[in-house]
């Protein structure tokens, strides 16, 4: 027989309010099973716990229910109180009688009447719970960092620095990112490359940190503290061991006409490359649809030059195969497409650029070496117009809804140092809303205004004509003059959203992680876990999480790398009891739960079955791992023969519930 | 008639409006307005109907829909002016047909749906 103690919460006023707390555990107290009832002001403070450790002691409790606040709020709490006091944790339910009755109803009466038949249907439940012991399962040492951008980096970096392997798989032919790209670093100006290129060398140095470049992920297998990955090694042409990076088979390359995208596609490079003087690893690739021996077969050149025999045109994409405790997605962000702003004549005209463009025209070992040129002709730009937002807060359907969050800055930063670098240089931005939250950041903005002169005009710009004398006429409105302004520019800059590097929702696929509208990866938590992901032992660094800023992206990355090494100092990790089980007798092996598990948990055996009389059959049943069962339930409602269920949520306790709500 | 008559009327959501200026950065016929076009979403949505019924813009406005085309937030200033313009104009023929006028004008030739359009539009 079972002995139930009843706790009813008065969460202060927030139940208490709208709850006749009295009168519940009043009533309750006559529930068949029910032996101790009672109310306090606050069940999940020091005190309340101690009512309930107290309680079971005393009247020899085997099961409590608490009235209270959502499960997913202090259910934890509850099971540690329950087992301190020697009771198993999962015979403990929460009856949530706060989001689901008392912040949501006024009428007192009603609430109350409310509130007594979710504690009895969660008596209900708990007289047929069971209890249940969880279960162990190893951690890997080791994380897979997947991106290899400055997220990446400071995450490998950090993780790494605990004593954990850890690998990055980038797919680009270097480590760097977008940061590699940039010039200078707001708010501060100081040069991006200075910062960022001896993280990228310590990466590299660092023996606990296996840089794999040039590599995708294929396939992700297992859980939390057991994925198993395979990595795809694209064929490189270039043994990366024995390439010592010295550039002389780019020298002698015959193709020369590939367009560089490390410079945005501003200038060209061979065939065969290193993407940037600073790369990581220091190894050339070879570009395969540009490289005549590859396509033709004749040429060849490069491997006679090599004089460290690294270059190999029979090599083959290589899969690798690892184990992972952890895996931080880090994968970045890329300028959105430009296809549907034909007002901006972004495609007419090569002086109309993007704010990226402009970094490299700007960086000293970009196509102009630094020289601020206009692409048209590589005269120097006199009048410079900047427009910001376009794209971003774009519900129309042609842009993205969002705000990109760093244009502001990097607009006010590229402003500035034009004016610094070139002062007979007018330089005019369209702005809608100016935002620079952070620190050292409004000041930044004010100082491209008052200090440096930038002419900010507060609208936005409805067309930019190419003009017949080379020119850009950029037509827009002036909102605080209440004018239509026409500027005559030599460059046009746009500050272009940013969007989630597109093989993003294939790498979210594979680690059955969730993904928004906007393709950004969803956290656990918007304010609480913002760098976990919903799926266990997957983390989250930089803009596939959402629009950031450099500063943000390094914290998120350590604070990822924290996650990652609170999880990998485990030996052990606690499985979730609430598990599918099947019961072989029932099972008449349609293979339908196997079909709609999500994780890949459910797989079937022969097995022998004795019928009696000395004779046995070999029947086909279903056997859920419980390594891999995540417990969502799914196979219990697919079987038909109800042959599955869920330790702690079977059927037989559901149907209990529902009775107990439908019984006046 | 009221600020949600116009709404109504307008039929596009003026709150939407994050006032960035677009509508009014690329009208073609902004220097014969005295209302610009941005004003027109923005002054619907704080209910300054009697300024927009006397602006002399609802004559001038092309309707090209260039704003409605380059509004990034999928407002449409030009169903405003046309909100607009098209009360002015029902206002303009303010009484201008009753019920008397009526038979005088009748013969076989006009359409009934022409009578009946004309007294709905007319008669205010």
């Amino acid at each position: 027989m079972q002995r139930i103690g009843v706790f009813i919460c008065w969460c202060g006023s927030n139940i208490a309010a709208t709850v006749d707390v009295e009168k519940v555990s009043e009533v309750i107290k006559q529930e068949k099973g029910v032996v101790f009832a009672t109310n306090y002001q606050y069940m999940c403070s020091e005190n309340g716990q101690q009512i309930i450790k107290n309680a079971i002691k005393e009247y020899n409790l085997t099961g409590i229910v608490i009235g209270s606040c959502s499960p997913r709020m202090h259910e934890a709490t509850f099971r540690k109180a329950a087992q301190a006091a020697g009771l198993n944790p999962y015979m403990v339910e929460v009856a949530n009688i706060r989001e689901h009755c008392s912040w949501i109803h006024k009428d007192r009466a009603e609430a109350t009447e409310k509130a007594i038949i979710l504690v009895r249907t969660a008596i209900a439940k708990v007289l047929l719970n069971t209890p249940l012991a969880e279960g162990e399962s190893p951690v890997t040492k080791r994380a897979l960092v997947i991106g290899g951008g400055i997220a990446g980096i400071q995450t490998a970096l950090d993780i790494a620095e605990a004593g954990f392997e850890v690998d990055i798989v980038e797919k680009n032919a270097t480590i760097g990112g977008r940061m590699a790209q940039i010039d200078k670093t707001f708010p501060t100006l100081d040069c991006s490359a200075c910062i960022l290129t001896p993280k990228m060398v310590d990466c590299a140095q660092n023996e606990k940190i296996d840089i794999l470049s040039y590599s995708e992920i294929e396939s992700v297998q297992g859980f939390v503290g057991n994925f198993t990955v395979t990595i795809r090694k694209k064929a490189r042409y270039v043994d990366e061991n024995k390439c010592t990076g010295c550039k002389v088979c780019m020298q002698y390359c015959p193709s020369k006409k590939g367009l560089n995208e490390f410079n945005m596609n501003m200038n060209t490079r061979t065939a065969i490359y290193i993407p940037f003087a600073q790369a990581i690893p220091n190894v050339a690739v070879i570009d395969p649809e540009q490289c005549i021996k590859l396509k033709t077969g004749k040429c060849g050149v490069c491997k006679l030059k090599c004089s460290a025999g690294a270059i190999n045109y029979d090599m083959k994409d290589e899969f690798i195969e690892r184990k992972y405790g952890a895996i931080v997605v880090a994968t970045g962000f890329k300028p959105i497409d430009l296809d549907n702003f034909n007002e901006y004549a972004y495609k007419d005209s090569k002086d109309v650029i993007t704010s990226l463009e402009l970094e490299r025209l700007m960086n000293a070992a970009g196509p102009t070496n630094g020289v601020l040129l206009r692409p048209s002709d590589n005269a120097h730009p006199k009048d410079i117009t900047f427009i910001q937002c376009v794209g971003s807060r774009d519900v129309s359907g042609c842009g993205k809804p969002y705000c990109s969050k760093i244009c502001c800055m990097y607009t006010a930063k590229h402003a500035m140092l034009i004016r610094e670098k070139y002062p007979d240089t007018r330089v005019h931005v369209f702005y809608i809303d100016v935002r620079t939250p952070g620190k050292n950041y409004d000041e930044f903005y004010r100082r491209a205004v008052e200090q440096y002169d930038v002419d900010y005009i507060k609208g936005m710009v409805g067309k930019v004509f190419p003009m017949a004398n080379g020119k850009l006429l950029v037509q827009g409105s002036n909102l605080l003059d209440n004018e239509q302004i026409f500027i005559e520019s030599d460059l046009v800059v746009l500050a272009t959203a940013i969007e989630p590097e597109p093989s993003v929702r294939k790498i979210a696929t594979l680690l059955a992680t969730s993904i928004d509208t906007n393709n950004f990866l969803t956290e656990a938590h918007p304010k609480l876990r913002p760098v976990e992901s919903p799926t266990a032992g997957i983390y989250l660094a930089g803009v596939c999480q959402g629009p950031r800023d450099i500063p943000e992206t390094v914290s998120m990355a350590s604070a990822c790398a924290a996650k990652v090494i609170g999880l990998l100092v485990k030996d052990k990790l606690k499985t979730n009891p609430c598990i599918a089980l099947t019961n072989e007798n029932m099972c008449n092996g349609c293979s339908q739960c196997a079909n709609v598990c999500a994780y890949g948990a459910i797989s079937y055996i022969e097995k022998e079955f004795r019928l009696g009389g000395g004779k046995t059959e070999v029947r086909r049943v279903s056997y859920v791992n419980p390594a891999v069962c995540q417990g969502c339930g799914a196979c219990t409602v697919t079987c038909p023969s109800g042959a599955i269920d869920l330790k702690g949520f079977s059927s037989k306790q559901i149907m209990s519930e529902v009775e107990t709500i439908c019984k006046k | 008639m009221d600020k949600n008559d116009f709404l109504e009327l307008a039929n596009t959501d003026v709150k939407k409006c994050m006032k960035c200026g677009k509508c009014s950065a690329r009208c073609p016929s902004f220097d014969e307005m005295d209302i610009k076009p941005h004003q027109f979403v923005s002054y619907l949505a704080e209910g300054k109907i009697d300024k927009l019924l006397v602006s002399k813009s609802i004559w001038t406005c092309l309707s090209c829909l260039a704003c409605v085309e380059r509004c990034p937030r999928g407002v449409a200033p030009q169903s405003v002016i046309e909100a607009i313009r098209d009360t002015v104009t029902r206002k303009a023929g303010a009484n201008g047909l009753s019920a008397e006028d009526i038979p005088p004008i009748l013969d076989d030739d006009v359409p009934q749906q022409l009578l009946v359009a004309a007294y709905r539009k007319y008669n205010k």
